[in-house]
């Protein structure tokens, strides 16, 4: 006798499993197929390239009427189902009941949809089925204007296929790179680079505020007060199992609808099937494992043996020209080891991630043709460590001889191009380093090899240590860090002509062996990266040293150090008063007068932070800066005003320079004095930048120290006016802020470049007023206080949690 | 175990970390560029310093006082200097971080 087997959702996994169990046990079933949709089973992974114009609706049906009919199934489409009645076995339709003795819930997943305000506004659509795809086909005309919300796969593929239709797309996308689940920044950076070439426009930390319109869909207002115009909305930020029914019924049900390896749910009639299932804990949305389930589950009710295990899955776009493979598990934990590979050039980047002698996770971007065979490495956990040297060249590598990068750069013929930019090939370098050149310097005078992009900079050095074998001496310049092989200068150069405008697309372009950089290097290039595009790159707070992340100076205690502003060393009662009463309120140990003509609050605890510096701005004060690679103080004496020596207002022009460099960050710290005459009271000559005041004029001179070495300052330029002594000054500041090196005072930087060069650049009134005017546009993003930032989210200074009165529960 | 659910994983921002007060002194709940989560004490072996204000690379953490580097998986110190700091288990689940608070808030410990 045959038994009635009702199938509640016609998806992938349902059809999959109608096929093994017609397969296994023909004639055991009748079959009930409810569908909410009014179609029967297609391929959904084939929705993009439908929306794309690539396929249509047609070419991706799996099971049509004709099938069904074959099968003998009863379809149900477009018929919701309204409940299960578990002790009848009876399952209710919108038009009529149906008995069963087994029941398959296969009501997959529903999109997760943001409850921002106009949400629910016509024209916001999601991205699971073919109607949702016929609505952007539909809104995707040239020209019309579309948002997707979500950067993951799902998101990426529709605002592809939208694209590609002629729609002007931006994506916005919650997290700091694209397809953060599968994706480590350096990859997500590249797929970045490569949707943006084709005119998708990429916002990410962007966090949607508000959904926009009247009676329709226009606009979307981001958290940070972005704007963009929307003839379309696509959520597509998450997928949950569609558990409704499971639930109602009063089926075991965790995130998703519980079952056992059987595919069983709580109740032994009932089985489930595919996204809407939890198994061991686990959600499923990719479609091996649904798969897996559906072979599993047919056995099942054919009476056979079989238990569900899930295997690793391998994740692909399906976006053409956006190559992108990742599979098995690549975060970053113990005991595992990165092999990372990366052709800037190209656009290429591999990552292999091991654990042991076993390969567990690999991430590739632009060429992914080893994929399945890495894959397949992962899946059978065979041991990798004799073939670790070569892994990553993949299948075409593995069993060769292992490689010699200099028995390579040996094997190229002299016509053998080596440096890209400038066209010069192997043969030239040699002759230039056979007629003398033996140093890099010197074979880039001579042919321009490397002296454009530099990326062939290790190329060249390897073809000089060929030709003079041990009379090759390394660069003197040591790089920046064991994180690559670039020197500083390098970096600073081709951050630049290669136009590099965030931390993980340095770390990519010019190849960086580890994969978040070191406390060395982060620091160097948030800096580097925030002086040479002020206007589009965002300070990176995490990748700052705790005494600039927290806006105040470490104590060997763990508490804090606090000190304002003083303008050029001068206070008022009322600031006085403001200090006396934060050190009283917040128990300051120490009040101490600094040798910068300020006042320091020494003890503060970290969570009270917020609260002083709150005080202190209601008292008109701002932070001193005491803790910044950047302006500190200037220092002051008290000038014609009150000195029978005096011979200008030095105490003036001094507040007028702090005033005109205060907030902008500098390799160093930079300490500025002005002396009212040249008794010299301000110590202006052992600064930094030091201005003393004569009879004539103004007296501008630089490069002093007081530290570790002193020194005294060399004069730059003798001045008439105030506004010059500022715009030099300025001037100056801006030509060490774009070519010294991180951590380099002002005197060791002049000791390098050359006091005359740097007299010759301030001189020039166009190259003045330029570096003048590039100072200027960067203080208009840097100078604000910081401390009036933090004070308002005093929560992120306090512990996250407290555990201590637990204990004493 | 007795995992307790601290805070929300999008409190801690990635390559940073928090802390969470505690009878044994404060743990350094980190966050890494891969949302991978590990609890440590907020003490550097060498001279206390707090570790939550280190900056994180990779799965490591420098700490800010003298630069001293460990893995956070391990408590390791790396290099050429020697010490370790006690680790506590902590895992991710729906967005939620847990910590395993048994050690920490047993009063005998």
């Amino acid at each position: 006798m045959t038994k009635n087997l009702v199938v509640i959702g016609a998806g992938m996994a349902s059809g999959r499993m109608l096929e093994h169990l017609f397969e296994a046990a023909p004639g055991a079933f009748t079959v009930t197929l409810f569908n909410a949709e009014p179609r029967g089973n297609y391929n959904r992974l084939m929705l993009s390239p439908v929306l794309s114009g690539e396929k249509t609706y047609d070419q991706i049906v799996t099971h049509d009427e004709a099938w069904y009919e074959a099968q003998g199934i009863t379809t149900r489409f477009g018929e919701a189902v309204t409940a299960i009645d578990r002790e009848a076995q009876i399952v209710h339709g919108a038009r009529g009941p149906v008995p069963y003795d087994a029941l398959v819930i296969a009501t997959g997943s529903a999109p997760f949809i943001i409850p921002v305000p106009g949400h629910r506004l016509p024209g916001v659509v999601a991205y699971r089925d073919l109607e949702d795809t016929n609505a952007m086909i539909d809104a995707s005309r040239p020209g019309a204007r579309a948002v997707v919300i979500g950067g993951g796969l799902l998101g990426l593929e529709a605002a592809a296929g939208m694209a590609a239709r002629g729609a002007e797309v931006t994506v916005i996308h919650l997290m700091g790179h694209l397809m953060e689940r599968q994706l480590d920044p350096a990859a997500g950076y590249l797929l970045q680079k490569d949707l943006e070439k084709r005119g998708i426009r990429i916002h990410c930390k962007g966090a949607t505020k508000v959904i926009l319109g009247q009676d329709r869909v226009e606009a979307v207002l981001l958290e940070d007060g972005t704007v963009y115009p929307a003839d379309l909305v696509c959520m597509a930020v998450g997928i949950r199992p569609e558990t409704r029914l499971a639930n109602d019924a009063g089926l075991e049900v965790a995130r998703g609808i519980t079952v056992d390896d059987q595919m069983r749910t709580s109740d032994p009639a009932i089985y489930a099937l595919g996204e809407c299932t939890e198994h061991d804990g686990q959600l499923f949305g990719l479609v091996a494992p649904l798969y897996d389930q559906a072979k599993v589950l047919a056995a099942t009710l054919a009476g056979d043996q079989a238990a569900f295990r899930p295997v690793q899955t391998a994740t692909k776009l399906k976006v053409t020209g956006c190559d992108l493979f990742s599979a098995g598990d690549f975060a970053d934990a113990p005991g595992r080891e990165d092999i990372v590979f990366r052709d800037p050039g190209r656009g290429i980047y591999k990552r292999l991630i091991l654990e042991g002698e076993r390969l567990i996770g690999a991430v590739m971007y632009g060429d992914t043709a080893d994929g399945a065979w890495f894959f397949d490495k992962i899946r059978t956990g065979a041991d990798v460590t004799a073939d670790r040297d070569t892994l990553i060249f993949g299948p075409a590598f593995a069993g060769g001889a292992p490689s010699d990068p200099l028995a390579a750069v040996a094997a190229l013929p002299p016509e053998a191009e080596i440096c890209g930019c400038n066209g010069v090939c192997k043969g030239q370098i040699t002759r230039a380093i056979e007629g003398g050149a033996t140093t890099l310097d010197a074979v880039r005078g001579l042919t321009k090899a490397s002296a454009s992009c530099g990326t062939c900079t290790g190329l060249v050095e390897q073809v000089m240590a060929l030709t003079l074998g041990d009379g090759f001496a390394a660069n003197a310049n040591p790089p920046m860090c064991k994180c690559t092989d670039h020197t500083h200068e390098d970096v600073r150069r081709l951050i630049k002509s290669m136009g590099l405008k965030s931390i993980p697309a340095v770390m990519q372009e010019l190849g960086w062996t580890t994969v978040g950089g070191c406390a060395s290097c982060r620091p160097a290039l948030n800096y580097y990266l925030l002086a040479d595009w002020p206007l589009e790159y965002r300070d990176d707070r995490q990748s700052r040293f705790v005494n600039e992340r927290n806006h105040a100076n470490i104590q060997k205690d763990g508490t804090y150090s606090v000190v304002p502003r003083m303008w050029g060393g001068v206070t008022t009662p009322d600031e006085l008063r403001a200090i006396a009463d934060a050190a009283d309120r917040y128990n300051v140990p120490m009040v101490k007068v600094t040798g910068g003509q300020r006042i320091d609050l020494l003890g503060v605890r970290k969570e009270d932070l917020p609260a002083i510096w709150s005080d202190l701005n209601d008292a008109g004060m701002v932070s001193g800066h005491a803790y910044a690679k950047g302006l500190r103080t200037v220092k002051t004496c008290v000038g014609q005003q009150f000195c029978r020596f005096g011979t200008q207002d030095s105490t003036g022009l001094g507040i007028r320079l702090e005033k005109l460099l205060w907030g902008s960050w500098t390799p160093a710290k930079v300490k500025l004095g002005v002396s009212g005459c040249p008794r010299n009271c301000a110590e202006a000559t052992c600064k930094d930048i030091g201005i003393v005041c004569v009879d004539s004029g103004f007296q501008i001179s630089v490069a002093g120290a007081a530290g570790m070495d002193v020194r005294e300052t060399v004069l730059l330029l003798t001045v008439a006016t105030e506004d010059e002594v500022c715009e030099v000054t300025a001037a100056f500041v801006q030509l060490y802020r774009e070519n010294a090196r991180y951590l380099h005072r002002i005197y060791k930087w002049v000791d390098k470049v050359g006091l005359d060069w740097c007299r010759e650049q301030v001189s020039d009134p166009a190259t003045r007023a330029a570096l003048h005017d590039r100072f200027m546009l960067s203080q208009s993003v840097f100078q604000t206080d910081p401390w009036a930032d933090h004070a308002a989210r005093p929560a992120e200074w306090s512990p996250i949690a407290d555990l201590s009165l637990r204990a004493a529960e | 175990m007795s995992m307790i659910d601290i805070a929300a994983l999008a409190d801690i921002p990635r390559e940073g970390a928090r802390v969470v007060r505690t009878p044994q002194g404060c743990v350094a709940i980190f966050r890494t560029a891969t949302d991978q989560v590990f609890a440590l004490d907020d003490r550097c072996p060498h001279k206390g310093g707090p570790l939550s204000e280190g900056i994180v690379h990779g799965t490591q953490v420098t700490c800010p006082l003298h630069n001293w580097v460990f893995d956070m998986a391990t408590g390791q110190a790396q290099g050429a200097d020697e010490g370790r700091v006690a680790t506590h288990a902590v895992q991710v689940r729906d967005g939620r971080i847990l910590l395993d608070a048994a050690r920490l808030t047993s009063r005998a410990a």
